[in-house]
């Protein structure tokens, strides 16, 4: 047989004999809908543009996605029962491996969700550490999503630019967190440790220093006229596909509302911080991008306003809770904004060792679940550049 | 019955040579390429092997001389195997006819260019091939862009070729370096400004590299044509990548470049300078740019270069008429 078979679709040939086609359950329930002479592409797990082991099932007609569908899963690795059978206190470095990108806010949002429901009082130092920790968070995060999407579109250089910046940030965190990757070092009342002169003098020297490498960024990649077709008027996503799918984060900010945890809800010590709230021009991909470069000076800004008001004083309550701490019985909801959006934990306990239920709102799951819709039609290039434009974390995804 | 002899020697000879330029320049491309790239991406690049990591490229062929072929199931195996092969054999004729220096070329034909042209176009057969017969989607897809693409970029490189050809009144590769002089405003790039540009965005094309190189795009298509290729399948491919640029250089540097012809002396480094030139900008461009997209890619050529190409080979060709 000339070529071997290429696996062109013919509904008829499924519903007769159901057994001849390999593949598993998503791919069989796939092929049932796929209209004759459409090519069906398996993208990922393993594929280079998905970032970790998402997989997506792809109709092709040519080079059009006539349909994609992401089939979850594929690093699920229970953390929400994880939460049921380990104490709080034991629980707080898993929160760093649910998203490995952005995991201060991660904790944050598990820690806040137990004080909440135990009325701990937080010491007002440190809450601007966890902001400053976070913010710094937020900036890597995005620096790495920066790299990883000009990478899905063929630009192999930027990624490497965008991890230097992410060293030096991992190295002013580690001096708090003690890690460079998973970092977990939020407590119930407080932070592990206080920063010392060195961490604020290398984030005062990281501050202008990002702002002349971004004023390059926008030069080298943003500008680039390559770069620019590639992403103008490419995935159109707005307000109201938004609001169907819950995407929150940047996605929803590019789509035109000025939403963000930060200022609706507001927690912490943010309301005393001025800061924007970027919003985009354009719902597309460039739009998407440009809001989360504007993030990165909107976390430049924060950071430096909370490193000249940060008070003295303890980094954590006194009596604060042990090892063997038990929450009160109850339930609390808390949500911070993360990198990607809503982060949210819901946290139910009564009155035992371990908290009795848990719920994770990780933003990708909802912000991927637009990607169906949104790359119905597009080139299969373009359906790359909306998948990267959606940040995803696989981790955080399946959780 | 000598003459004859004479040649088939030559061109035995001619071709070891060229098999031997052929391995050397994918050596100095692969450590060329690894060191650029290192140096445009703030890292040092190869430097654990030999000194400065000059080994590395020896490294990387032991590796993949030592690997296994592996053969996924399904596949053609006459085609599969055959495609590789094909795409290393034609690049050892186009070689011949190249003049590196006054007295330095293979096989002297006098429609040296037709020779190149032709069995450059031979190239994107192995592609297919190997796309078709790997029985992989990305595969196949990366066939079809190979295909259209190299079709497609042919003919604004003939036609930016042919404009410098009437100007030249000469398809001899040789007889145009000769009409050239030693220094940069005697040569073709002066008086052809616009065929020059044309032909190294083609070029570009031609060769699959970044920003155009879809046929292997990797975010899409994981490596296109030669996923399913491991070991010495693979590095076929690649030499023959490397010496298909190496090629295309050389042609440009002939026919815009003024050849082997150079200040102070004349002779095959000028040529070698003038080819590797133009290869650290193709090394430089593809670790700077992202990849255009493919109907992009298209549109570029269709409606941009192809028009731009036949004004100027109208244009060419209305001076040449004007002036003779």
């Amino acid at each position: 047989m000339l070529g071997g078979p290429i696996n062109f679709v013919n509904p008829l040939s499924v519903l007769e004999s159901p057994g001849t086609l390999t593949g598993d359950f998503y791919a069989l329930n796939f092929e049932k809908k796929a209209k004759s002479g459409r090519v069906i592409l398996n993208l990922g797990p393993q594929h280079p543009s998905t970032h970790g082991v998402l997989r997506v099932l792809c109709e092709l007609d040519g080079e059009y996605v006539d349909r994609a569908e992401p089939v979850l899963g594929y690093l699920h690795r229970m953390h929400e029962k994880m939460g049921e059978v380990k104490t709080p206190w034991q629980y707080i470095p898993n929160l760093g491996r649910v998203d490995y990108l952005h995991p201060l806010a991660w904790n944050w949002a598990y820690v806040g969700a137990a004080e909440r429901l135990a009325g701990l009082e937080v010491p007002e130092r440190a809450e601007y550490l966890r902001v400053i920790g976070c913010e710094l968070n937020r900036i890597a995060s995005h620096l790495l999503w920066w790299g990883a999407f000009v990478m899905d579109l063929g630009g192999f250089t930027p990624i490497l630019y965008a991890f230097e910046e992410r060293e030096k940030i991992n190295d002013i965190l580690q001096i708090i967190t003690g890690s460079r990757l998973t970092m977990a070092n939020f407590r119930f009342g407080g932070v592990c440790a206080d920063g010392d002169e060195r961490f604020f003098r290398l984030i005062r020297e990281f501050i202008p220093y990002l702002r002349e490498r971004l004023k390059m960024y926008q030069g080298l990649v943003t500008d680039n006229i390559i770069l620019r077709r590639r992403l103008e008027g490419i995935g159109p996503i707005d307000v109201d596909m938004c609001q169907r799918y819950g995407a929150t984060g940047p996605i929803l900010r590019a789509a035109g509302l000025p939403r963000d945890t930060r200022r609706d809800y507001p927690y912490s010590v943010y309301p005393k911080l001025e800061f924007p709230i970027p919003t985009g021009p354009i719902n597309d991909c460039f739009g998407r991008y440009l809001v989360r470069l504007r993030e990165i000076e909107t976390s430049l800004a924060i950071v430096e306003q909370a490193i000249n008001q940060i008070p003295d004083g303890p980094v954590i309550m006194d009596k604060a809770p042990k090892a063997t701490w038990k929450l009160p019985a109850g339930e609390s909801y808390w949500a911070v904004e993360g990198a990607r959006g809503q982060i949210a934990v819901h946290l139910l306990s009564d009155g035992g060792k371990n908290p009795y239920r848990l719920k994770l709102r990780a933003p990708g799951f909802s912000n991927l679940s637009l990607f169906a819709e949104a790359a119905q039609g597009t080139l299969l290039a373009d359906a790359i550049a909306i998948l990267g434009s959606l940040d995803l974390v696989i981790p955080e995804v399946d959780r | 019955m000598d003459l004859s002899l004479a040649i088939f020697v030559q061109i035995i000879v001619a071709a070891l040579l060229v098999i031997g330029l052929m391995v050397g320049n994918a050596v100095v491309m692969v450590y060329m390429e690894r060191k650029v790239a290192g140096f445009i991406q703030r890292r040092p690049g190869p430097y654990e092997v030999g000194p400065w990591g000059t080994l590395q490229a020896l490294c990387d062929s032991m590796k993949l001389l030592a690997k296994q072929l592996y053969r996924p199931g399904n596949v053609d195996i006459i085609l599969y195997y055959l495609a590789p092969i094909l795409a290393f054999f034609p690049v050892l004729l186009l070689f011949l006819p190249i003049p590196f220096g006054p007295y330095l070329t293979a096989l002297n034909v006098n429609e040296g260019i037709i020779l190149i042209l032709a069995f450059a176009g031979l190239g994107v057969l192995s592609n297919l091939l190997a796309g078709w017969s790997s029985n992989n989607k990305y595969s196949l897809l990366g066939a079809a862009r190979a295909v259209s693409q190299t079709v497609a970029y042919e003919i604004p490189m003939i036609l930016a070729l042919l404009a410098v050809v009437f100007q030249c009144g000469s398809m001899d590769l040789k007889n145009v370096t000769e009409q050239q002089g030693a220094w940069p405003w005697e040569w073709n790039v002066l008086t052809q400004p616009l065929a020059f540009f044309i032909y190294v965005v083609s070029l570009v094309g031609e060769t699959n590299r970044a920003p155009f190189d879809l046929p292997e795009a990797e975010s899409e298509l994981a490596a296109g044509f030669h996923t399913e290729y491991s070991g010495m399948g693979f590095a076929l491919f690649f030499l023959s990548e490397y010496a298909n640029m190496l090629l295309v250089s050389l042609v440009a540097a002939v026919f815009f470049l003024g050849g082997y012809k150079g200040p102070v002396a004349d002779g095959f480094w000028w040529i070698f300078i003038k080819a590797y030139a133009i290869m650290f900008f193709l090394v430089w461009i593809r670790w700077t740019f992202p990849r255009v997209r493919f109907d992009q890619l298209l549109n570029i050529n269709w409606k941009w270069l192809l028009p731009l190409s036949l004004l100027n080979l109208w244009l060419t060709a209305i001076i040449v008429k004007l002036l003779i």
